[in-house]
């Protein structure tokens, strides 16, 4: 039985799958000792790893069968490029062939790998076409996003396409990181070093304030497992492809989002306005107290 | 990049079939990929490194691993982002302890 | 190109496009059949209510036509600079504006709505990963930019001299931008020159069931490992095929 108090952001990659499934379950698909390495990074000088950044393969979760993926945060900051990207599709795929029942993905990504520019592109394209074609054979697509490069770039909007996102506080989901846009609009924009700020825009709490993921727990492998199991039960009972009413449920939330929020300036303003009586306080709540602070006034968005 | 690649041959200690990784390709890090290969009893080591001119450390390095271990048929493999001695030596030792089912 | 001169291009029959904010939408005649058009101009960054705008555009078709076979097809007309890059923005959640559309040009197609994307002018990374990339196929007019980012600022996030990015960018199709380099890796399906009404009556007729860019890729050259990948996680097999 796994009880795993350990970090999940210090873990690596390998041993969030360890750690997090059922003891000892884990395959691996095309392991590194295949040695399916990056076929551009070599022309830029930049070192390859032998999984190109992502561990994929099958496990059991509280006994049930799965299929899971995990991103290595260090190695180029987990971005996808080529190979990692055709990794994260092929088991997606063959999920969807095997009928497995629910993906798991513990992404940690900056996005496109940039060393593979175009390459990377398509890959995260065809990653977002394969999470959506694998909830419309039946399978269940769920994000972990708590690892210390957040879930950004064109990854952040495939972690908003798959069924449901859970989160840690120190975990961020976005898309365009802050440094990129004080970058393009200036540090009056978006200060990439004012950390509180970073993670009231960008962070676990705000998400799920917002309704853009459905858990929000303390660092800790056991307690994503937990919220893992338990969010893949109910997803498995309902339909796991968005059809057409969910979809213009989404879309009245969005609308109302921007018109309710779209001219605050922080996110604070939004916490007030959603009714939460401390906003300020909101940050140094640790996963429990903020979760019950935050359920009388979170949406409950998708 | 640079590669460099050793062999140190009459290991004495034999490893068990399913090969393990261990480490991280980021700044300061590395990976080792070890795996039981039958090679005439010898022990290789495959060196991706992005620290260009360091053989001689390398060398060292991989000798006192050899010392330490004796490993035979085996096949390592590594990829490396500037790591220092000491963290490169813990990951080979992590490595095999790994591969030996000792308590890291 | 102008997206007036593209559109009497593309529908000599007429159409009813009309554009607001840089936002265009509408009807058009395209051979036999009336289709939906949706897109962008004036290279806009795609922030949260221009994607909301294209989603509900696209939701709005689906509503209008369910029963009806076949269903109405969607043209995506793409040029943005990309993503819009503000902090308002990332506090609303662009990436679930984005989502959102990627998830509704989905519905459309699962639906039986043929959708067809074309780059007419810019496309860059985020502003179209969930328009024209979300596409049954995407195609794109020769002088079309499609890039990920401007080598500049890849060199100053990847540490990469610049110099040896332009050097890579002449020859590999991997760094340089253009509509050719992403033909060649599978990312568009096809580039159109001349009779552009014709290329769009040929492209809806022909449109792929399924996601065959990595295929695409493979049997063009651009992207020799991908397509292995995929099927040899497929197959169970920890080897590629060669």
């Amino acid at each position: 039985m796994n009880n795993d108090m350990r970090s999940y952001l210090e873990s690596t990659a390998r041993e969030r799958v360890e750690r997090l499934f059922d003891a000892g379950s884990f395959v691996e698909f095309l392991p590194p000792s295949s040695r399916v390495i990056s076929p551009h990074l070599g022309q830029l000088d930049a070192p390859v790893a032998f999984d190109d950044g992502v561990v994929v393969g099958r496990a059991t979760l509280g006994g049930q069968r799965v299929f899971a993926a995990a991103q290595e945060g260090g190695f180029m900051g987990g971005a996808v490029g080529e190979v990692h990207g055709a990794k994260l599709v092929g088991l997606l795929r063959r999920a969807a062939a095997d009928k497995i029942p629910a993906v798991v993905l513990l992404l940690e990504t900056g996005g496109v790998r940039l060393h593979e520019a175009n390459a990377g592109l398509i890959a995260v394209s065809e990653v977002m076409r394969a999470v959506l074609d694998a909830r419309a054979a039946g399978v269940a697509v769920v994000t972990l996003a708590g690892g210390s490069n957040g879930v950004f770039g064109g990854m952040g909007i495939v972690a908003r396409c798959t069924n449901a996102i859970l989160m840690s506080e120190e975990g961020r989901l976005a898309m365009s990181g802050p440094e990129v846009i004080e970058t393009a609009s200036g540090v009056e924009e978006f200060d990439s070093r004012d950390r509180a700020l970073v993670w009231r825009t960008t962070g676990g709490k705000h998400r799920y304030l917002l309704g853009d993921c459905q858990a929000i727990v303390a660092d800790s492998v056991a307690q994503f497992r937990q919220a893992a199991i338990e969010t893949i039960a109910a997803c498995c009972s309902r339909p796991t492809a968005p059809g057409l009413a969910e979809l213009e449920q989404e879309h009245a939330m969005l609308g109302e989002r921007i018109v309710r929020f779209g001219a605050m300036t922080d996110p604070l303003d939004i916490w007030a306005a959603l009714g939460i009586e401390e906003p300020a306080a909101i940050p140094m709540l640790d996963a429990a107290q903020f979760v019950a602070a935050a359920s009388a006034h979170r949406l409950g968005g998708r | 990049m640079e590669t460099l690649t050793y062999r140190f041959e009459n290991g004495m200690r034999a490893l068990p079939p399913q090969p393990r990784v261990i480490g991280v390709v980021g700044s300061g890090n590395l990976e080792v990929l070890i795996e039981s290969t039958p090679q005439g009893g010898a022990c290789t080591i495959d060196i991706k490194t992005a620290a260009v001119g360091f053989g001689a450390t390398w060398q060292a390095v991989m000798q006192d691993f050899h010392d330490r271990w004796q490993l035979m048929d085996a096949s390592i493999a590594i990829n490396d982002m500037g790591a220092t001695p000491a963290v490169v030596s813990l990951r080979l030792d992590q490595a095999v302890e790994t591969m030996l089912g000792a308590t890291p | 190109m102008d997206w007036q001169t593209l559109a009497t291009a593309l529908f000599p029959r007429g159409h009813s496009l009309t554009e607001l904010d840089n936002f265009l939408s509408g009807s058009a005649q395209s051979g036999e059949q009336t289709i939906a058009v949706v897109g962008t101009t004036g290279h806009a960054p795609i922030g949260v209510e221009i994607a909301l705008a294209q989603a509900r555009f696209v939701l709005q078709t689906v509503r209008e036509h369910l029963g009806e076979n076949p269903r109405r097809p969607i043209l995506m007309l793409v040029d943005t600079a990309g993503q819009r890059l503000r902090h308002r923005d990332e506090m609303l959640g662009i990436n679930s504006y984005m989502a959102h559309l990627g998830k509704c040009v989905e519905l459309a197609r699962r639906e039986g709505h043929k959708v067809i994307a074309l780059v007419y002018d810019q496309a860059l990374s985020g502003g179209f990963i969930t328009s024209g990339l979300m596409a049954d196929a995407c195609y794109a007019l020769p002088d079309a930019t499609i890039r990920v980012m401007g080598l500049p600022a890849m060199a100053r996030i990847t540490k990469v001299p610049e110099q040896r990015l332009v050097e890579l960018a002449a020859s590999n199709p991997v760094f340089a931008p253009g509509p050719e380099n992403y033909l060649r890796m599978g990312g568009v399906q096809d580039i159109w020159r001349g009779d552009l009404a014709a290329q769009l009556e040929q492209a809806l007729a022909a449109a792929p069931a399924g996601d065959v860019r990595s295929k695409l890729g493979q049997q063009r050259g651009g992207r020799n490992f991908a397509q292995r990948v995929i099927e040899a996680i497929m197959a169970d097999s920890d080897v590629l095929a060669p």
